[in-house]
C-alpha cells in the first residue's frame, strides 16, 4: 500500500512537485498521467527515496520512507526512466548483484529462475547486458525491480522502446503482477493506462488534474448532447431536419462518405438526449442512418481538456 | 555494503582500469626499484618508497575516477540509492574495493623486499613501516580520488581534479614555505599582534556584511567571510605560523616519517583521519544530491 500526503518537490523557485496527495491499495495499479515534464519521475523518485521530498509525506505499507528509508525501500522494486543497468555485467551477474544488494532472503537460483521466466529473459540470462536490445534491456530493469519479491511495484514509464508485441507481453506481465502487488505505473500514453489500470491519476505542472477510475473520468466529461451521424440524403433537407428539433443548437457538416452519405456534427443543449427524436424524424423524412455515435470523450480528450486549463467545472470534473 | 564491494571490485577486471592501474604500478614500481637499490647494490629501499609516492598522485586518480561518476552518469546510481543500503554502506564499499586493487598493487614491494634479502639480511622493521605507510598513505589518496568522483559525472574532470587535489596536498609544506607569512604585519608594522587583528577582523566583518547585503543575502557570503575571518586573522595574529600549520597538514611531510623507519602513530592517524574526512564528505556530497 502506498499513502502519500502532500508530497512537494522545489528545483529553486521552481516547484516540480506540488502537493500531491494519493492512495493506492494492495493488489491495484495505479496509473500516473502527464505530459513530459509534469512530474510523474520526480514524484517516482521521492516515493522511492532517490530524492528527497521538500514536504510532505510517502508511506511505504506504512512505514515513512524519510524517517526508516530502509525498511521502507526494502518494500520497493523500482524501474526508473532508463533502467539501472551495469552494462559490462551479464544479466546473470547483474540480478545476483542486486539479490544480495536488496539483502533477499528467498532461494537464490529459484528466485532468480522464477522472474527471468516472468519477463522472458531466460535464454539472454548469461549474455553481457551492453550487448541485448532496448527491449531486453528494459525487461532485466524489470526483472531487477521484481527481485525480492517487494509489496510494491513502481515503475516509471515501463514501455517505452519497446516494439508492439513487447509492449502487449509487458502490460500483460503488469496486470498479473498487479493482482498481488501495489503497482504504480507512469506513462503519457493513454491507451496504455487506459488498458493496465485500475485506478488513474492525471498530473500536470506537479499537480492533480484528475483522481478517479478511467471510467468515472470519461463520465464526467462525457457529453451525450453531442453526436456525429451519417446520414444518406440530400444534404440541405437533412440539414433543415435536423435543425428543426428543438434541443439542437448547431448542426456541422462533416465530410463526404460517399454518394449523398454526409456526416453531420450536431451539438444540442446541455443535458439533453435527441438520439431517439432523430432517428424518428429521419425515418418519416426517408433519410437513412448509416451511423450514429454520441461523442463521448476518449482519455485524449480527457486528458485534453484537462491539462489545457479547460473549464471543466461545471461538469464536476474536478475532484 | 558486501553486494557493492564484490560488484566494485569484480568491475575493476571487467574493464581495463584494474589492469592498467596494476600494471603502471608494478612496471614503474620495478623499474624504481632498480634504480634505487639493485643498481647500487643496497638493501635500503627508501628511495624507492619516496618515489612510489609520486606514482601514486598519478595512478590513484585513475583507480577512482569512474567510483561514483559513472555510476551517476549511467543512472546506475538510482538502483543504489533506492535499495535497502545506507549511504555509507555504499561509499564504504567502493571504498574498500579500490583500497583492495591498491593492496594487489603495492603488495609487490613485499617481493622486492624477499628479492632484496636474498643478498643480505635487510632491516625488516624499516621495510614493514614503509608498507603500513604506504597502505595508509594510498588510503587517504583513494579516499580524495572517490569524493572528487562524487563532485562530477564526467571520469576526465574527477581524474583531474583529484591529480590536482592530490599534488596541492603533496606540496602544502612547499607552498606553506612561498607563502609570504609576513604579509599582513608588514603592512602595518607600528602595530601590536592584537591591533593587527582586530583591524583585520573589522575589515573581513565589513566587507562580508556588504557583500551579503549587495548579493541579495546569500548563505554563502557568510560561509566565505567566515573562513576569511579565520584565515586573514591567523595570518595577522601569528603569520609564522601558516607554515608550520600547511607542513603539518602535508601529505609528504607525514609520509616521508614512515620511509625513514619511524613509525608515528601521529602520522598513522593523520592519514586514517583524512581517509575517514574525504569519505565523509562523499556521504555528503551524495545526501546533498538528494536534498537538492
Amino acid at each position: 500500500m502506498i499513502e502519500v500526503q502532500n508530497l512537494t518537490k522545489h528545483y529553486g523557485d521552481k516547484k516540480a512537485v506540488n502537493g500531491i496527495s494519493f492512495k493506492a491499495e494492495d493488489g491495484e495499479i495505479l496509473g500516473f498521467l502527464g505530459p513530459n515534464g509534469a512530474g510523474k519521475s520526480t514524484t517516482m523518485n521521492m516515493l522511492t527515496g532517490y530524492i528527497s521530498s521538500t514536504s510532505g509525506k510517502a508511506l511505504i505499507d506504512g512505514v515513512d520512507i524519510l524517517e526508516d528509508p530502509i525498511k521502507a525501500k526494502s518494500k520497493i522494486g523500482y524501474l526508473p526512466e532508463l533502467p539501472p543497468l551495469y552494462l559490462d555485467m551479464t544479466v546473470k551477474e547483474y540480478l545476483s548483484f542486486i539479490y544480495d544488494l536488496k539483502k533477499c532472503k528467498l532461494p537464490r537460483n529459484t528466485h532468480l529462475k522464477d522472474i527471468c521466466n516472468l519477463v522472458k529473459i531466460d535464454h539472454v540470462y548469461n549474455r553481457i547486458i551492453k550487448n541485448l536490445s532496448k527491449g531486453y534491456k528494459q525487461r532485466v530493469g524489470l526483472a531487477q525491480a521484481l527481485v525480492g519479491n517487494p509489496n510494491v511495484l513502481i515503475l516509471d514509464e515501463p514501455t517505452v522502446g519497446l516494439d508492439p508485441k513487447q509492449i502487449i507481453e509487458i502490460r500483460t506481465l503488469i496486470k498479473k503482477l498487479g493482482r498481488n502487488h501495489t503497482v504504480i505505473l507512469s506513462s503519457h500514453i493513454l491507451s496504455e493506462v487506459q488498458a493496465v489500470c485500475d485506478k488513474i491519476i492525471v498530473i500536470n505542472e506537479g499537480k492533480i488534474v484528475a483522481d478517479d477510475t478511467e471510467d468515472n473520468l470519461s463520465k464526467k466529461l462525457s457529453s451525450d448532447h453531442r453526436l456525429t451521424v451519417r446520414i444518406e440524403g440530400e444534404q440541405d433537407k437533412a440539414l433543415k431536419l435536423i435543425s428543426s428539433i428543438k434541443e439542437v443548437d448547431t448542426v456541422d457538416v462533416g465530410t463526404k462518405h460517399g454518394d449523398e452519405v454526409w456526416e453531420y456534427r450536431i451539438e444540442a443543449k446541455e443535458g439533453s438526449d435527441i438520439r431517439r427524436e432523430l432517428f424518428t424524424k429521419c425515418a418519416e423524412g426517408g433519410f437513412i442512418i448509416l451511423e450514429m455515435k454520441s461523442s463521448e470523450l476518449s482519455l485524449e480528450d480527457i486528458f485534453l481538456r484537462l491539462t489545457m486549463g479547460s473549464d471543466i467545472g461545471n461538469d464536476g470534473g474536478e475532484d | 555494503m558486501s553486494a557493492i564491494f564484490r560488484r566494485e571490485t569484480l568491475s575493476y577486471f571487467t574493464s581495463p582500469i584494474g589492469y592498467i592501474f596494476l600494471a603502471a604500478f608494478y612496471a614503474f614500481s620495478a623499474f624504481s626499484f632498480t634504480n634505487n637499490s639493485l643498481r647500487y647494490g643496497t638493501t635500503n629501499m627508501d628511495g624507492l618508497f619516496q618515489q612510489l609516492m609520486i606514482i601514486l598522485i598519478v595512478l590513484i586518480p585513475i583507480l577512482t575516477m569512474r567510483t561514483l561518476s559513472e555510476e551517476k552518469k549511467n543512472k546506475t546510481d538510482q538502483c543504489l540509492l533506492t535499495a535497502p543500503v545506507s549511504l555509507g554502506g555504499i561509499v564504504a564499499g567502493k571504498f574498500l574495493a579500490a583500497f583492495m586493487i591498491y593492496l594487489m598493487g603495492i603488495a609487490i614491494t613485499v617481493v622486492y623486499a624477499v628479492v632484496v634479502s636474498a643478498f643480505a639480511a635487510p632491516d625488516w622493521a624499516v621495510i614493514i613501516g614503509n608498507i603500513v605507510g604506504l597502505a595508509l598513505v594510498g588510503a587517504a589518496f583513494i579516499a580524495v580520488g572517490i569524493f572528487c568522483s562524487s563532485l562530477t559525472e564526467n571520469q576526465v574532470v574527477s581524474a583531474v581534479v583529484s591529480f590536482i587535489t592530490l599534488i596541492a596536498l603533496y606540496m602544502l609544506s612547499t607552498i606553506g614555505e612561498v607563502i609570504p607569512s609576513d604579509l599582513i604585519s608588514s603592512m602595518m608594522p607600528d602595530l601590536g599582534a592584537v591591533w593587527r587583528t582586530v583591524i583585520v577582523e573589522a575589515v573581513v566583518i565589513g566587507l562580508t556584511a556588504l557583500c551579503f547585503f549587495l548579493f541579495g543575502k546569500k548563505a554563502g557570503v557568510i560561509i566565505i567571510g567566515f573562513i576569511a575571518m579565520l584565515v586573514l586573522g591567523l595570518f595577522a595574529a601569528k603569520g609564522d605560523l601558516v607554515p608550520t600549520i600547511l607542513g603539518k597538514l602535508s601529505f609528504w611531510e607525514r609520509y616521508t616519517g614512515f620511509t625513514y623507519g619511524l613509525f608515528d602513530l601521529s602520522n598513522a592517524l593523520y592519514f586514517i583521519s583524512a581517509a575517514v574526512v574525504f569519505l565523509f564528505l562523499t556521504v555528503r556530497v551524495l545526501e546533498k544530491r538528494r536534498w537538492a
